[in-house]
Formats: C-alpha cells, sequence, structure tokens
C-alpha cells in the first residue's frame, strides 16, 4: 500500500507550530520500564509531555494467521505465548469459546480447577505487576518478595502440568490431565501463609512516602474516558466503573463462587496500586472455596471423538487408540458459526473470537487483549504530566507486549 | 433461550423486544439486513453506510462498552470481508455483535471513533492485516506490521509460510 510506506514515523506526533518548543524523545524499545518492547515516542516540553504515541509490533509473530493453518487442539499450545505471565487465562478464554461452537459440556470437576488455576495465575500475574512496578518507582525491594511467592506458584503449576510458564494445561473438553494426588495439599499450603504475604508487601509499600507521592493524583483517568478507550481490568475499576466479567458475566461457573470486586474512585495509579492489591486478596479467597467444595468427578467432557483418551485405556482398547489416532492425525470438525468468549484476564477483558466454517482447522482466531487497549488510553493519562510519570502509568496498566502485538 | 433463530423474522418474530434488536430496527429499519441468534450470541447485520448510525443506536440503548472490532477473510465468497463488532453493555451485562459485510472492490466503510475512540488500534489492525479502509480515521497506518510492508498478511490468499 502506498498510502503508509514512506511516512517518516516521527512526523505524525508532532504537534503543528510546536516544533521550535519541544523535542522529540523515544523511550524504548529497549528501555527498562517498557516491559518488553514497547516504544513510546514522545514529545516534550521541558520535562512535561506534550504528545505521546506509542508505537507498537515490535513482537508481531502473526500467531492469528498461525492458529488458521493447525488443528483446534493445536491452538492450545499456541495460547499460552500470547501473555506470557497469564498463559491459563489464554488457554480458559480458547478452550471456552471452542467448547462453545461445539456445545460440549464440561464436568464440573475440570471447571472447579480451571477457576482455582485462573485465580493462581491472577496472583502470579499481579506478583510480577507488583515488583516490576515497585521497582520502576525505585522500590527494589519489594521485587525479591514478591519473586519468592511466584516462584511458589510457578512450581504449582510444574507439578500440575510439567510445566513453570507454558502450561497449556487446559485442553478443549476438560483438562490435560487429573492434577496429581498432591496438589490440593500443595495449593493449600501456599494460600494458608500469601495473606500474610500480601500484608508484608503493603507494609513496605503503602505506607513509604516516596512511593506515595510517585503514585497519588498520577496517570488520571476518568470513568468515562476509561470506557471510550476501552480500558478493563484493574485500571478500569480503580476509576469507578464496577464491572468485573468473572461476577456480572460468568463463566466457567464462576457464579457458584462468593469473592468482592475491588473498586475504587481514586483514577489515579495509586487507586489502581489499591485494587489490585485487594483482588489478590479476592483471588486467595476464590481459591480457597474452590479447594473446600472441589466436585468429584472426572476431569474430561465424555466426547471421545474430540477429547484425547487416557494413556492407559489408549495402549489397552482398541477403540481408543482408533479415537486416538483419528484426533492426532485429522482433528475434529467443529461445527460451523462464531463465538465470542470473554473472560477477566489479569489485566482486563479479554476475548476469544473463534469463527469456525464447519471444518478441523478454526476458519478465523482473534484474540481481544486488554493490554492493547488500555496502552490507548497511555496519552490520556500521561498528557500534561512530568516525563517521569510515563514510567508510573506504564507500570500502573501493566502492559505485556506479547498479548499487545500477538 | 438457545434454540437457534437463523434469520431476521425469526429473530424479530421472538426477541423484537430485545433492547438492541428493537434499538437498530427503529433507528435503521431499511439498514438492518439481516440478524442470527446463535449460542446465546446475537448477531445484528448491518448495511455498510449504516455503521455509525448503528453504532449510536446500540449505544443510545445502553451498550455503552465497544470490547473489539476485527474482521474476516471469507474469500472467494462475495462480498469478501466481514467486519465484527463486539459491544458489551455494562448495564444489562450483555453481550452483542454488529456484523458488516463489504466487497472487495469497494474494501472500506466508516470508522465509527466518533462514538467510540476505542475503535482507533483497532481499525489500525484491520486495515493493517487485511486492507479494509476506515474513512474518516485519523491515523490510518499499519500497527503491526512495518510501516514498508506489502501486503495484508490475514488475508486467506497471502500465504501462511513463505516470504509474500
Amino acid at each position: 500500500m502506498t498510502d503508509v510506506a514512506g511516512t517518516p514515523i516521527l512526523e505524525a506526533p508532532i504537534a503543528e507550530g510546536s516544533a521550535d518548543q519541544t523535542m522529540v524523545l523515544n523511550m524504548g524499545p529497549q528501555h527498562p520500564s517498557t516491559h518488553g518492547v514497547l516504544r513510546l515516542v514522545l514529545e516534550i516540553d521541558g520535562e512535561i509531555v506534550v504528545r505521546l504515541y506509542p508505537e507498537i509490533g515490535y513482537l508481531h509473530t502473526g500467531i492469528e494467521k498461525t492458529c488458521e493453518a493447525k488443528f483446534y487442539q493445536q491452538v492450545v499450545p499456541l495460547t499460552d505465548r500470547i501473555d506470557y505471565l497469564s498463559p491459563m487465562h489464554n488457554n480458559l478464554c480458547y478452550c471456552l469459546a471452542v467448547e462453545k461452537l461445539l456445545e460440549l459440556p464440561i464436568p464440573d470437576k475440570a471447571q472447579w480447577i480451571r477457576v482455582l488455576l485462573s485465580e493462581l495465575t491472577r496472583l502470579n500475574s499481579h506478583l510480577v505487576w507488583l515488583g516490576t512496578h515497585a521497582m520502576d518507582i525505585g522500590a527494589l525491594t519489594v521485587f525479591l518478595y514478591t519473586f519468592r511467592e511466584r516462584e511458589d506458584i510457578l512450581r504449582i503449576f510444574e507439578d500440575v502440568s510439567g510445566q513453570r510458564m507454558m502450561t497449556s494445561y487446559f485442553r478443549i473438553g476438560g483438562l490435560a490431565m487429573e492434577p496429581p494426588l498432591d496438589f490440593f495439599d500443595r495449593v493449600a499450603a501456599f494460600i494458608k501463609t500469601f495473606p500474610e504475604k500480601i500484608d508484608e508487601y503493603a507494609n513496605l509499600l503503602t505506607g513509604n512516602p516516596i512511593f506515595v507521592n510517585r503514585l497519588q493524583n498520577v496517570g488520571m483517568l476518568s470513568a468515562e474516558d476509561a470506557i471510550a478507550l476501552g480500558v478493563t481490568g484493574p485500571p478500569m475499576r480503580a476509576s469507578g466503573v464496577d464491572f468485573d466479567l468473572r461476577r456480572d458475566m460468568p463463566y466457567s461457573s464462576y457464579e457458584k463462587f462468593e469473592f468482592k470486586v475491588p473498586t475504587s474512585q481514586r483514577c489515579d495509579v495509586w487507586g489502581r496500586y489499591l485494587v489490585r492489591l485487594e483482588e489478590m486478596r479476592e483471588s486467595v479467597k476464590i481459591i480457597q472455596q474452590a479447594l473446600d467444595g472441589m466436585p468429584d468427578g472426572p476431569v474430561k467432557a465424555d466426547a471421545p471423538k474430540i477429547v484425547l483418551p487416557d494413556r492407559e485405556k489408549m495402549k489397552t482398547q482398541m477403540e481408543s487408540l482408533i479415537h486416538h489416532f483419528k484426533i492426532v492425525t485429522e482433528g475434529f470438525a467443529v461445527p460451523a458459526g462464531e463465538v465470542y468468549q470473554g473472560i477477566e484476564s489479569s489485566r482486563g477483558q479479554m476475548g476469544y473470537y473463534v469463527v469456525s466454517d464447519g471444518t478441523a482447522k478454526p476458519y478465523r482466531v482473534h484474540m481481544r487483549n486488554p493490554s492493547f487497549a488500555s496502552l490507548q488510553a497511555l496519552e490520556t493519562m500521561c498528557r500534561g504530566r512530568m516525563l517521569a510519570d510515563v514510567v508510573a502509568v506504564i507500570g500502573s496498566i501493566d502492559v505485556v507486549l506479547g498479548e499487545i502485538d500477538r | 433461550m438457545s434454540a437457534t433463530l437463523p434469520d431476521k423474522e425469526s429473530v424479530l418474530a421472538k426477541m423484537a423486544e430485545h433492547p438492541a434488536v428493537a434499538a437498530i430496527n427503529s433507528a435503521i429499519p431499511e439498514s438492518f439486513t439481516d440478524a442470527r441468534w446463535d449460542r446465546d450470541e446475537l448477531t445484528l447485520t448491518i448495511a455498510r453506510e449504516a455503521i455509525v448510525a448503528a453504532a449510536r443506536a446500540v449505544q443510545r440503548a445502553g451498550y455503552n462498552f465497544l470490547e473489539d472490532v476485527t474482521a474476516v477473510d471469507w474469500f472467494p465468497a462475495i462480498p469478501r470481508f466481514q467486519i465484527s463488532y463486539h459491544i458489551v453493555s455494562h448495564s444489562l451485562k450483555e453481550r452483542i455483535r454488529l456484523r458488516v459485510l463489504i466487497d472487495e472492490a469497494e474494501a472500506s466503510l466508516d470508522t465509527i471513533i466518533p462514538v467510540w475512540p476505542a475503535a482507533n488500534y483497532y481499525e489500525r489492525e484491520v486495515f493493517d492485516l487485511f486492507g479494509v479502509r476506515f474513512d474518516g480515521h485519523p491515523n490510518l497506518r499499519r500497527i503491526m506490521m512495518p510501516e514498508d510492508w506489502e501486503g495484508h498478511p490475514l488475508r486467506k490468499d497471502y500465504p501462511v509460510e513463505g516470504y509474500r
């Protein structure tokens, strides 16, 4: 397309008539506070941000295109790689979307374990956010504390799925396998001590005058702007919009759990910090309820043409061997149609839009990722503020470039 | 309600009082070309010219949050491109899908940025990966691919492997 090629990248962001007083500054893509490869083109007047232009796409790997060439079950490991801090949310969202297309009921136990692991994933992601956010602000200690707890969560993930980060544990039709025998005990031991750890982080940060001054009244985003710009998740709830897909449009039996949706009217970075901290406490409650009420039963749907058989059965029963062979070599056909499945991920509303043309490969898979939309609000939050505040604001919307660029 | 309602007549017969259906049907009855209720999801197909009016109508009806804009390439079918808008209502706790079908020869439609500024990045993404133009978009440039890239990767006639 000739109309896009050859446009100098810095030409557009400069406000007309201001070029003699302001300067253009490149922040990223290798800046430590941009959490990956986010590049910001800033127009600054002294230290005040006049305009801000995010330049993204450095991590674009064409995952959506790759999905179209894979069988439905082969897409699951790709979804891990989109958001490397919350792989289970991506697994869950994709599996729910395909299960909706197939109209496949999922056993209760599988749903509850999905909820449990989703909340552990949320803790994992929020811990990384808290550690790196505090480190960007200058509070280096917290990082070491949060990564200590994150290690426990990653060990639980490794225990249950064999992988620390790219878990691929949720499959179409349920879970990959029964969790190991000690799984629930390990989770119980972890969440028993975890609330104290949250107090520990709060002790380090909530009363810390440097941290408080760097965060309060910085990065203001009104509720109207949040909705208009597509901001979701903790940043939206910190602007006073009380909406959480887990409670308001429940999926995977979230309607059976009791939890509060933390909100704040502060509209600033501090509010987002408080909301996320409170969300971690709520996640612990959900995990406790999941452990207490864990139903019995299978963890895979009774659909031999869709769900891979157990290893033992595959080796001993002819029928299972045939099903296994057919699923692996030919995939399974999914009825034609289009579905959109939204879930509440650590960063906000995630959505998978899956279109099927009736074959064994998805016709189109599109991911709606919360960071992608939240990035649009960056300029609104930073304009007219100090350059140093940009770092705090980026931290507060918790960007993961993997899911922005896909 | 889980049964499939395959076309506009059946949707209008069964769910005429649904806020989104009612809003679209009263605001732009002649541009409301098709509807479908399938797997608990409502899809309303709108004529190409009426997308901004449709967006305003559903926004007034309480669908306040634009969640996603994307496209599907139905190559070689005609019309070729389907643009899908997913809109959530915070008060009704419900999601609808608006759908516009456009042909390759006139692969452009009006931007909905005046209604929801959030559409900015999504429309750029559709432009970049599908080559569909959004008239009135303030900054319609490539967002994922390099600025000098040729072709639109998510089109079905663009190879998955190999270099262009």
